[in-house]
């Protein structure tokens, strides 16, 4: 669908300059676009119907809150078939902190699934192809998963994603779950650090926009002395703030 | 895989000349520069700068698998270690992951040496009794350890293994106890234990506890030196879990939470909430070791108690819901009272209470705990003695504490009728001087 937009757009008036669009075209194309559900409504609704393909989303919180989860879900729910409302894709996921239980993955799938028969039954009965794939395993194998050591190997699978996503058209997710800690961990020079990781996330920003797929970033808190007491903010600091198009701070209450 | 040479990424010879000649030897110094500062610093043309980075990203990033085949690995071998306290197994989905840092943190005394202890024990078990058959490392930095209470933790709780002839000290000699006092004791000696997991059998890693020897050591230093030691030992148990895809279970203390961070754990926008406020102000616990440490473990065990109960909070894991089990410690450890968790709403699965009124701990020795609960009006005797009462206990001639219980049940019927707080502390010191006394002669 976007491909199509995009293209009548070079065609137009202005297909002299590359690359651009009015935002009457951009407008009709974000509504034909289609979100990766949070699978909570109230979030959903908030984030203007999911998570958005094409921008890049940070999620912070602390820890044991459910970033995670979220993250895990996401790969999941991406890959939703387009029959049942979804985007019908794969996901990427990238665990820079082994928290990345794949038992935990297969019962989120099975839970997913469940769900899609129930909702959508009637709409299923046209599709028969549709009940083979909806296994939890077939969901499984559509996730792409990388575990990294150092923040050497994450900037190189970030590197390396041009080319895998180059292969593997269907990707509509990336997640990396989390960005923070390896940069965090071993990065002493500050400066070099914000430069590093704006390199980074301009890399993932073009991905989004050239593949038309959501990435989203999951990141730690920290603490932070402001007006004399402690806050919580989320990790790297205000430059990177700026790095992301959404950010949602999870929290209890 | 970040030290890979450059020169043995098959680049074209003559770039691979320029990233020698620069000095720019490994993928991580290739990688941890921008393109642009690379351009500069070789000297080559942007192009030829992006395809030999492409290169050394492809060679340097760790291979890509499905999640479908980590499921089949997992399926093929063993990837938890049971602790066998069923409600908790079921929660992790088995037990305490290989390849991950597990985290438990708990006042002092409500039994977390206790649960280590147990673990050391399943792991060193057969693998026909349902144990991981290898060698334990036991990082001892409080001095906690005890290898009788480890003894008999392993005769009531698997009586047909420890009565058999050898089989006690084919367990117990399997556990390896280090006692770093240290931080840099501790740094050395987690340089040896990589080759020893290299070479030998280790099946498992506890460092009990963590918080003695990370807080201990840099006393007067600032928090940001603080956090930057601590930087080190972090990743490296990490990596270390990853790469030997054994578990890490370290232990975490406890300290009360000054009114300055009060606002530690809410975001800006909640400052001026005050119902918040005093809610925190009640639960002025929190864990030794800050929210960075918190972000990296991967499962943390909360061990509180309140309502006359103790309990067992799963307050972060990427495979269970926010629970607590209510457990007691007994002669053969831990024991969940209840194999349903009850579920925990909100931000209470972080909090950690020690508010325990009725329960007054007296005294604390390495291998045993003497409690004193005012709603029952009796003393108790955790450790050696595991949960029975003064009355019992006493009976127990060849304890080597009789004498000091002895003492103790003169002063309980003393005071029988009115205990309180200013006679618990005398009688806390008073119990410590008898304990000192006892130690230097046994010695």
């Amino acid at each position: 669908m976007s491909e199509t937009s995009r293209f009548r757009s070079t065609e137009g008036s202005h297909g002299a300059l590359k690359g651009a669009q009015t935002a009457w075209d951009m407008l009709s194309e974000e509504q034909m676009q289609k979100h990766i559900t949070t699978g909570c409504e109230e979030l959903d609704a908030i984030l203007g119907g999911g998570i958005h393909c094409k921008e890049v989303t940070e999620v912070g919180g602390v820890p044991g809150i459910g970033k995670t989860q979220l993250g895990i879900q996401l790969t999941v729910n991406v890959q939703i078939p387009v029959e049942c409302g979804g985007l019908g894709g794969k996901a990427v996921y990238i665990d820079t902190e082994g928290s990345f239980m794949v038992e935990r993955a297969h019962q989120i799938a099975e839970g997913c699934i469940s769900d899609l028969l129930d909702n959508t039954a009637h709409r299923l009965k046209d599709f028969p192809a549709c009940p083979e794939r909806l296994q939890p395993n077939s969901f499984l194998s559509n996730i792409f998963y990388f575990r990294i050591c150092s923040y050497t190997e994450q900037i190189a699978t970030i590197n390396y994603l041009e080319k895998f996503l180059e292969e593997q058209k269907d990707v509509k997710i990336i997640v990396v779950d989390s960005i923070t800690f390896h940069f965090r961990q071993d990065f002493d020079d500050l400066a070099l650090r914000t430069r590093v990781l704006s390199g980074m996330s301009l890399k993932l920003m073009s991905f989004a926009k050239k593949y038309s797929l959501a990435v989203v970033l999951l990141n730690q808190v920290t603490t932070k002395f402001v007006e004399g007491s402690f806050h919580l903010t989320l990790a790297l600091g205000d430059t990177w703030s700026h790095a992301c198009t959404n950010r949602i701070i999870l929290q209890s209450v | 895989m970040s030290n890979k040479l450059i020169s043995e990424m098959g680049l074209p010879a003559s770039i691979a000349n320029v990233f020698a000649a620069r000095n720019v030897l490994t993928a991580k110094d290739a990688l941890s520069l921008p393109e642009f500062d690379l351009v500069a610093l070789l000297g080559l043309d942007l192009d030829q700068v992006r395809s030999a980075v492409a290169r050394i990203s492809e060679i340097a990033c760790p291979p890509c698998r499905t999640a479908l085949s980590l499921l089949e690995d997992r399926a093929r071998s063993a990837c938890h270690l049971p602790t066998r306290l069923r409600g908790l197994d079921d929660a992790l989905c088995g037990g305490i992951p290989f390849g991950a840092l597990t985290e438990l943190v708990g006042p002092s005394g409500i039994g977390k040496t206790q649960f280590c202890l147990k673990l050391a024990l399943l792991a060193a078990m057969p693998t026909c009794y349902g144990g991981l058959n290898g060698r334990i490392i036991y990082m001892d930095t409080e001095s906690k350890f005890n290898s009788s209470r480890l003894i008999e933790i392993g005769k009531s709780s698997f009586p047909h293994i420890f009565q058999s002839e050898g089989m006690a000290q084919e367990m117990a000699g399997r556990i390896v106890v280090l006692r770093p006092s240290s931080l840099s004791e501790f740094t050395e000696s987690l340089q040896q234990i990589k080759l020893m997991i290299l070479r030998h059998d280790v099946k498992l890693l506890i460092v009990d506890s963590m918080a003695a020897i990370l807080l201990g050591d840099n006393e007067r230093s600032t928090t940001v030196q603080k956090q930057h030691s601590w930087r080190w030992p972090l990743s490296f148990l990490k990596s270390l879990a990853e790469f030997s895809q054994i578990p890490i279970v370290v232990t975490n203390q406890v300290r009360s939470q000054n009114n300055d961070e009060v606002f530690h754990y809410s975001f800006q926008a909640q400052k001026n909430d005050t119902s918040k406020t005093s809610e925190r102000l009640e639960s002025h616990l929190t864990a030794a070791l800050g929210i960075q440490w918190a972000h990296a473990v991967t499962i943390r065990l909360i061990f509180e108690a309140h309502s006359g109960q103790r309990f067992i909070k799963v307050s972060k894991s990427p495979t269970s819901p926010a629970v607590a089990f209510p457990f007691v410690v007994e002669s053969s450890g831990i024991s969940l009272l209840s194999h349903d968790g009850l579920e925990v709403t909100g931000a209470e699965i972080c909090t950690i209470h020690c508010q325990d009124q009725d329960t007054t701990f007296l005294t604390r020795g390495p291998s045993h705990t003497l409690i004193f609960d005012a709603s029952l009006q009796q003393f108790s005797w955790l450790g050696n003695i595991a949960n029975r009462d003064v009355d019992q206990a006493s009976r127990i001639e060849t304890s080597p504490s009789s004498i000091f219980l002895d003492l103790l049940l003169t002063y309980h019927s003393c005071f029988k009728c009115e205990i309180d707080q200013t006679i618990c502390i005398w009688l806390h010191k008073f119990l410590l001087l008898l304990q000192l006394l006892i130690e230097v002669g046994q010695t």
